[in-house]
């Protein structure tokens, strides 16, 4: 490929087309991602839905100095209940980082991400076989009127059957969670009290059953099961 | 949100099938042009849309999810979507993000329009 071909953003891509490969740091965190393929939402079972959560943080801080922020802490402004493992370098194109969330007592759901694209004022995940969702999620922030607005624009289906049975559930527990990210944010610069507003737009209410087998890879039973026979496992050596 | 900077024509060199002409950035604030282009392309009997990225300059992460969102509307009304004239960079892009598994990919458009 010559540099003439290239567009200006091109260093703002991933380029590991291919399973996803989980660095040796967070290899342990990592277990049900590496190997696995990206999933975006053609690739997913259930109703695809598109959801936007917003809230404006004034004009003490640019848009871009933002997003270089939450790039750089992304995981600190996630509500309690959720482990966001990542290098110290944050959010770069093609970084796959290892997610832990607390799904019940006692029981972490191992999953992780992608970082597909990532530029100065957005960055966006794509979810791996077996995350409870099927697509992409970008983060983003732009001027509005002279303030910054942040925003993260959610595009995706549940990635199999026992996800899409879970949905009404997860959607409540999306929105509590995306909802604390983007107050935690806004707190950090300036405004304490951020109010954050929601829009949900059903894309497609056609389920994918040709996509049914994804539940082999479900990320829950699948952290089930490695929790369950954590005793029967040979330990690692130290 | 910014003005978009790109334009998109259509073509209907058969009557079942269009073609999109792409020149320029593709981005979140072209969705409105982009859907308005699909008005154009979608008319009945239509069973092939062709995007034809030739002249495409830069296309961000938000101009991907809206080319999902355009193949879940192309879907529903049983049309199929094809792409030619994309640069190898953006080839690895529709790999990745699997859109090349949804979105038929050609060299040019002869081959396009002979795959239909």
């Amino acid at each position: 490929m010559t540099d003439k071909e290239l567009p200006r953003n091109a260093a703002s891509w991933a380029t590991n087309v291919g399973p996803l490969e989980v660095s040796p740091e967070h290899a342990a965190a990592g277990y049900n991602i590496s190997g696995r393929r990206v999933t975006g939402p053609q690739q997913g079972f259930g109703r695809l839905w598109q959801r936007t959560y917003t809230t404006n943080l004034g004009s003490a801080i640019t848009p871009k100095d933002l997003v270089t922020d939450w790039k750089l802490h992304f995981g600190d402004f996630w509500p309690k209940g959720a482990t966001f493992h990542t290098a110290i370098t944050g959010v770069t194109p093609g970084v796959v980082a290892p997610i832990g969330i607390n799904a019940a007592p006692g029981m972490e759901l191992a999953t992780g991400i992608l970082v597909l694209y990532a530029d100065d004022e957005s960055f966006t995940f794509m979810t791996p076989e077996g995350h409870m969702f099927a697509g992409m999620i970008t983060f983003a922030a732009e001027a509005v009127a002279g303030t910054t607005e942040a925003s993260i624009k959610i595009l995706i289906r549940p990635n199999d059957p026992l996800y899409e049975l879970g949905w009404p559930v997860m959607r409540r527990r999306e929105d509590t969670f995306w909802s604390a990210t983007l107050v935690n944010l806004a707190a950090k610069h300036g405004m304490p009290d951020a109010e954050v507003t929601e829009e949900t737009v059903c894309v497609d209410r056609k389920r994918l059953w040709s996509n049914w087998r994804n539940v082999r890879h479900n990320a829950g039973v699948r952290s089930g099961l490695h929790i369950v026979t954590k005793p029967f496992r040979p330990k690692a050596k130290a | 949100m910014n003005e978009p900077i790109v334009s998109m024509d259509v073509r209907h060199p058969e009557d079942s099938i269009a073609v999109i002409d792409i020149k320029g950035e593709v981005t979140a604030s072209c969705e409105g042009v982009l859907m308005q282009a699909y008005e154009q392309a979608a008319t009945s009997g239509t069973a092939l849309i062709i995007l034809n990225f030739t002249d495409l300059e830069y296309m961000n992460s938000s101009g991907i999810g809206m080319l999902v969102t355009l193949l879940v509307r192309a879907n529903r009304q049983h049309q199929k979507l094809a792409a030619y004239g994309l640069t190898d960079h953006y080839r690895q892009i529709f790999e990745l993000t699997r859109l090349d598994e949804a979105i038929s990919i050609h060299d040019d458009e002869s081959s396009a329009l002979a795959a239909a």
